[in-house]
């Protein structure tokens, strides 16, 4: 295979994201590598969901419960042991004396948020559209009350704090990498093709032998197992943890990053990401400085309604950069008007 | 168990049944006629909730021009709405819709907490509403009687509604097919304005209706009362009036005979439970109890 131009686009991008994150790391504040390491989080978070919920079609608002599981469940591992056996008392015995270091943890966390997908898949996923949504907006509730209850193992509503802070930006962007790199190869692979039949037309695409119930589940299992390692990455970027983090609110900021970007398109989920983690951070002085609280969301949504209204393809459309596209997929003028119609992948 | 407190968990049923009802006619009315699950419904209730304590305890008006008020209120609301958000979009995919209407409902929710301030405030309604009657050995406040019976009429307004006048027969044209609705003459759009217009109508009443049990109000308040309307039409089956006030009563029946026969310690699992029978009944019956089965064409 020789050398193509989007070869060099990535090397060039992959090499500025690696300096970006060694100045930040050797020079920027905590509060700027905060800021820093929220957006390449929710680049992960974006991206995974721009794969399930806008390649696949599967309209769901899950990711803060998968995002729960996986923090949760890592924070509990990586926890310090002589603190668990007070703070959480009804940890079982082999369990209490456990701390695993963050990259087991983290790796941990999202295969657990994996299996909860798989789980509550196979019901929920046999929903359509709206009624996918709503379902999965009440895993979201379901997961917060299990999660208040059980006290002795989480904290309840008080929350989990003083988990260390492992995760640096190295972490963050490594697994925003990965994340990228899995959803990319999938989404330019037959597996990928298979994917965006089901979102066009499902039933063609199961009279064309796609085998639809694994697919969807494989697809949302993913976007899980992606959300619980940004929930892990998250609960030792910020050492604490309450149900109340993991909110419908988040939910939707993940959606309208995902329809700004264009729903299916990678690399749009994540600029969406970085921007509106950005625009809503320099906000939120403004907000406080003229004491009008909720500016963030009210800009936010203002941008989501408007973008929905002049631009609903979002960015990229389902579409990536023509620049880091391969050969094949890069976009040839349109040399006749009925092809202009055709959608770019 | 004795019979008494047996009769007092129904009434209870049917309060809250009633007000699930309320909110979820409404719901299912837009879902019928444009196929959109409307999440700004639930903020609509709250706007409803807002007026009446504007009306009630700030301006010291009666009861029943609160009721007019909310009806009003909710009714405009809805329809600019529609009119601003939903109509420049009818041709898009039905995702769009739906996320639109979450974006509509953050905006008004935050746009509350701007305003509005995100405090809670007291929703005192006057003595004489909250006094209590009794019924065979079984108690209810005067409310509660009022939201039985306001419930009951305006249901049974709405259906003679849409059976009956020319604008219900043109709503529920529209819903079952909106290009022949066109062609037969009927003005597409002013039916669905009218079905925002009622749906909003009713989620402001159930607003007023919510925040006199609930005893407080805040911006956020719409949320859970418009994702349980959701479940409620849901489980009667979305786009029927019938059913959804079916689903609103029985929604509002096992909420109540769960937080009454189970345990106190369990009593906070309640919205898990609700989410987990709407799970439950997606299942089982995916068109709810009175709906049509969805035809999947390739």
């Amino acid at each position: 295979m020789s050398l193509q131009r989007h070869h060099l686009a990535w090397g060039l991008l992959a090499a500025a994201v690696v300096a970006l994150v060694a100045f930040a790391e050797a020079r920027l504040s905590g509060y700027e590598r905060t800021v820093m390491g929220f957006a390449g989080i929710y680049a992960m978070l974006a991206i995974s969901l721009s794969f399930s919920n806008g390649l696949t079609g599967l309209f769901s608002l899950g990711h803060p419960a998968f995002m729960m599981v996986g923090g949760y469940v890592a924070a509990i591992l990586t926890f310090p042991a002589n603190r668990k056996g007070f703070m959480l008392p009804a940890l079982p015995e082999w369990m209490a004396t456990l701390e695993w270091s963050l990259f087991p943890a983290t790796l941990a966390g999202g295969v657990a948020a994996a299996a909860v997908a798989v789980i509550a898949g196979f019901p929920v996923l046999r929903l359509r559209g709206h009624y996918l949504a709503v379902a999965t907006l009440g895993l979201i509730i379901i997961l917060r009350v299990v999660i208040n209850n059980a006290d002795g193992v989480t904290r309840g509503a008080l929350g989990l704090n003083g988990i260390p802070r492992h995760t640096d930006l190295w972490w963050i962007f490594g697994w925003l990498a990965l994340c990228l790199f899995v959803c990319w190869r999938l989404k330019y692979s037959s597996v990928g093709r298979s994917l965006l039949a089901i979102r066009e037309n499902e039933m063609a695409a199961a009279c064309m032998g796609v085998p639809r119930a694994r697919a969807k589940l494989a697809a949302f299992a993913l976007g899980a197992f992606f959300a619980g390692v940004g929930g892990a990455l998250w609960a030792h970027l910020l050492t604490n943890l309450t149900p109340g983090s993991f909110s419908i609110t988040l939910a939707f900021m993940l959606v309208v990053m995902v329809v700004v970007g264009g729903s299916g398109s990678l690399i749009g989920a994540a600029i969406a990401a970085v921007a509106i983690t950005f625009l809503s951070e320099a906000l939120r002085p403004v907000e406080q400085a003229v004491g009008a609280y909720g500016l963030v969301q009210i800009v936010i949504a203002v941008l989501l309604i408007a973008m929905l209204l002049l631009r609903p393809q979002g960015l990229f459309a389902s579409a990536e950069p023509a620049l880091l596209r391969p050969a094949p997929f890069r976009a040839r003028r349109p040399r006749h008007p009925s092809q202009v119609e055709k959608r770019e992948v | 168990m004795t019979s008494s407190y047996l009769l007092q968990q129904v009434l209870n049923g049917l309060v809250l049944g009633s007000v699930y009802a309320l909110a979820a006619v409404g719901f299912s009315m837009i879902y019928g006629i444009v196929r959109l699950i409307n999440f700004a419904h639930g903020d609509v209730l709250m706007v409803g909730a807002f007026t009446a304590f504007g009306i009630l305890l700030v301006f010291g008006f009666p009861l029943w021009a609160a009721v007019l008020a909310v009806l009003t209120i909710g009714a405009i609301l809805a329809m600019l709405i529609d009119l601003v958000a939903f109509r420049p979009q009818r041709n898009a995919p039905q995702v769009n819709g739906f996320i639109t209407s979450l974006g509509v409902s953050i905006l008004m929710q935050n746009l509350g907490i701007l305003l509005l301030s995100g405090r809670p405030r007291p929703f005192n309604l006057p003595d004489w509403l909250r006094s209590n009657l009794e019924i065979a050995g079984a108690r209810m406040t005067v409310l509660e009687v009022v939201t039985v019976v306001i419930t009951l009429v305006v249901l049974a307004g709405l259906t003679l509604f849409v059976r009956g006048t020319r604008l219900g027969i043109g709503m529920r044209a529209t819903a079952e097919n909106p290009t022949a609705a066109r062609l037969m003459g009927i003005r597409v759009n002013r039916a669905i304005a009218t079905a925002f217009a009622l749906g909003g109508a009713l989620a402001g009443l159930a607003g007023l209706l919510y925040a006199g049990r609930a005893g407080q109000i805040h911006p956020l308040m719409g949320f859970v009362p418009g994702l349980k309307a959701f479940v409620a039409a849901v489980i009667g089956g979305v786009g029927s009036l019938v059913g959804a006030v079916l689903g609103g009563y029985l929604l509002g029946f096992a909420e109540v005979l769960f937080v009454g026969l189970m345990p106190p310690a369990y009593g906070s699992y309640r919205d898990a439970f609700v989410f987990g029978l709407l799970i439950l009944i997606l299942l089982i019956m995916p068109n709810g109890l009175m709906g049509r089965a969805a035809e999947e064409r390739a």
